[in-house]
C-alpha cells in the first residue's frame, strides 16, 4: 500500500506528531492506546534507540505488535529488564530516570492538570473513571510530560471535576513548591493541534495546528478561552515513511 | 509449612467472610480460578484489595462479594471501563461499596511496608492532588534533611492470593515474567494461598524468577489455566479477545449474571477456570 498525505486521518496525524516528539528522547514512559502506538512508531521511524518503559515493570520493551494491555507477554519477553511494581516506582520513576512520559486523561485544564478519577461529584459521581494508576508520580517525577487527548470541550475544561494529576497546579512556581522534580507538561498533542505552556503564565496555548484545521475550530473545541500563539505553526504533514510505518504497525 | 491441596479446600480453609483479601497479579498471573472459587463458596462482606481490579474484581463486585475496595486503577486495561465496578459506585448495584483509592506508587509502597512489618512507607507523591484529602496519606518530615514527604500506611491483608507458574511438592513456588507485587502481597498478609499452573518435582531457576519459599505460604493448589483470561508467561497467553468481549457482556446486569451462572457458579467441564 502506498501512503499519501491526503489520506492521513486526524488520529493518524496525532499519533505521528506525538511520535516525533520522541526523536531525541532517551526513554519514554507509556500507557496503552495511542501513546503506546506513537512510541512504537517513534522506535520504528524516528529513534531506534528509544527505551520504552511500561508501568507493568518492563524496561526497554521492543514490542512488534501494539499491546492491548501494559502487561502483554510480548513486553516482558522483549524487555531489557523486568522489575516489580515497587521497584518501578521507587527506583525508576521516583528519581526521574525516565525522560518523557506520555499520559492521557478524561479532562485537561488550562494549567495542564489532569482528571482520570470521576466526572461529577466524588462521592456520587456521574461517571466513575478508572482512577489515578501511576499518573500522579509519573507526572511529578519524569523529566517532561506529553499529554495525548482528543480535542473536545468535554475533555478540555475550564475546571476539572477532580485533580488526579498535577500539571502546573495553580500556576507558576507551584511545581517547585510541591517539590516535583520534572518540568511538567511540555505539550498537549490533540487531533487538532498542539498546546504548549506559556513560559511565564504556564497557561496552555495553541502553538501548532494540523493540516486543514483553523485556529477558531480549536478554540471552539476548548472549554476555556484558548490563547493562540502569534507565530502559530502548521504541522508538517506525515511523511510517506511515517504514514506507511504507522499503517503497517496497526495492521500487524 | 505449606499444604498442597485442592483449590476448594484451600479457599474453604483460608478465606472467611469479612476478610481483607488481596488478590494480586499486575496484568500477568491474575488468580481468576481462586477468585471464582471464592464466589462459588459464597464468601461475603470482603474488603477486596488490589492495585488493578481488572475483570476479576469486576466479577466479584458484581456478584456482591465486596463490602469495600482498596485499589489504584479500576479499568479494563486497553479497553475502557469496568462496568460492574462503575454500576456499584454510580448506582449502588448490587449494593453500595466503600472505596479507598491510591496511586500505584502508594499501593506498591503500602504492600512493601506490610511485607517489612513497618507501620508505614515514606514516599514523594499525592501532594497537590484531590486524592490526598480523600485517602490515607499524611505529611511527614524527614528527620535528617527536613524535607516534606508523605507517609502511606502499611497494608496488612488477612489473606493474599497469587498465581504462579510452578510449585514443587513441598510447596515452594516460582513465578517469572512480570512480577507485579505478588511477593510483597504474600509477605504482607497473615495467610497466603498460591495457585499454580503445575506441580513439578524440582523448581528449575528461571531468568528473573521470583521464588517464594513454602514456609511463608499456607496453601498451594494446582489450578491449570487458573490465570485465564490473563496469562502465565510461557504457559498460557492473554486472551485479549475476552477482555474486549467483557466490555459488552458486562454492561447489562442480567447478561452479566447469566454469564456468571453459566461459566463460574455452575461450570461445566473445561470452562471452570474462566
Amino acid at each position: 500500500m502506498t501512503a499519501t498525505n491526503e489520506q492521513a486521518t486526524s488520529g493518524e496525524v496525532q499519533t505521528v506528531v506525538a511520535a516525533r516528539r520522541l526523536e531525541h528522547a532517551k526513554s519514554v514512559f507509556i500507557g496503552v492506546g495511542r501513546p503506546s502506538t506513537a512510541a512504537i512508531l517513534a522506535r520504528m521511524v524516528h529513534n531506534p534507540h528509544l527505551v520504552l518503559v511500561y508501568e507493568s515493570g518492563t524496561i526497554g520493551a521492543k514490542p512488534f505488535h501494539i499491546p492491548l494491555s501494559i502487561g502483554d507477554g510480548e513486553l516482558a519477553e522483549t524487555a531489557d529488564a523486568v522489575v516489580s511494581v515497587p521497584e518501578m516506582f521507587n527506583y525508576w520513576i521516583g528519581p526521574g530516570r525516565v525522560e518523557v512520559a506520555f499520559l492521557g486523561a478524561a479532562q485537561v485544564d488550562r494549567l495542564g492538570n489532569l482528571n482520570s478519577t470521576v466526572i461529577g461529584d466524588y462521592e456520587h459521581p456521574k461517571t466513575r473513571l478508572p482512577g489515578a494508576g501511576g499518573a500522579p508520580e509519573i507526572a511529578a517525577c519524569c523529566q517532561e510530560v506529553v499529554v495525548i487527548a482528543p480535542h473536545s470541550p468535554r475533555t478540555f475544561v475550564e475546571r476539572l471535576d477532580f485533580r488526579t494529576t498535577v500539571g502546573f497546579g495553580d500556576g507558576p512556581g507551584d511545581r517547585e513548591r510541591l517539590g516535583f522534580r520534572g518540568r511538567g507538561p511540555t505539550a498537549v498533542v490533540t487531533d487538532l493541534g498542539v498546546l504548549e505552556p506559556d513560559p511565564d503564565t504556564r497557561e496552555l496555548t495553541l502553538t501548532q495546528i494540523h493540516n486543514g484545521i483553523e485556529a477558531d475550530q480549536v478554540r471552539e473545541a476548548t472549554g476555556w478561552d484558548l490563547r493562540v500563539a502569534g507565530d502559530l505553526l502548521h504541522t508538517p504533514p506525515p511523511t510517506d515513511e511515517e504514514l506507511s510505518a504507522l499503517r503497517e504497525l496497526l495492521a500487524r | 509449612m505449606t499444604e498442597v491441596t485442592s483449590l476448594s479446600d484451600a479457599v474453604a480453609e483460608i478465606v472467611h467472610d469479612g476478610d481483607a483479601v488481596a488478590i494480586e497479579g499486575f496484568t500477568h498471573l491474575i488468580p481468576f480460578a481462586a477468585g471464582h472459587e471464592i464466589l462459588r463458596q459464597e464468601r461475603r462482606d470482603l474488603e477486596l484489595i488490589r492495585m488493578t481490579p481488572d475483570i476479576l474484581y469486576d466479577q466479584m463486585i458484581g456478584m456482591g462479594a465486596a463490602r469495600r475496595l482498596v485499589f489504584s486503577y479500576g479499568g479494563n486495561p486497553g479497553v475502557g471501563s469496568l462496568h460492574r465496578f462503575r454500576d456499584a459506585v454510580e448506582h449502588e448495584w448490587p449494593h453500595a461499596i466503600e472505596l479507598e483509592e491510591h496511586s500505584h506508587a502508594g499501593m506498591a509502597n503500602r504492600y512493601a511496608a506490610g511485607a517489612a512489618r513497618m507501620p508505614f512507607a515514606v514516599m514523594r507523591g499525592y501532594v497537590g492532588t484531590d486524592l490526598a484529602p480523600r485517602t490515607q496519606v499524611k505529611p511527614i518530615t524527614c528527620p535528617f534533611t527536613g524535607e516534606e514527604l508523605v507517609a502511606v500506611p502499611a497494608l496488612r491483608p488477612d489473606v493474599a492470593i497469587v498465581h504462579a507458574q510452578e510449585a514443587d511438592r513441598e510447596g515452594n513456588v516460582q513465578l517469572w515474567g512480570i512480577p507485579g507485587v505478588q511477593k510483597e502481597a504474600v509477605l504482607a498478609a497473615d495467610r497466603a494461598l498460591v495457585t499454580v499452573e503445575r506441580i513439578v518435582d524440582e523448581l528449575k531457576p528461571r531468568p528473573g524468577g521470583v521464588v517464594i519459599p513454602s514456609w511463608v505460604i499456607d496453601a498451594v493448589a494446582e489450578a491449570p489455566g487458573g490465570s485465564q483470561p490473563s496469562y502465565s508467561l510461557d504457559i498460557t497467553t492473554r486472551d485479549n479477545d475476552f477482555y474486549r468481549r467483557w466490555d459488552k457482556l458486562s454492561r447489562d446486569r442480567d447478561e452479566f449474571q447469566a454469564w456468571m451462572r453459566e461459566h463460574v457458579l455452575e461450570p461445566t467441564k473445561d470452562v471452570a477456570s474462566r
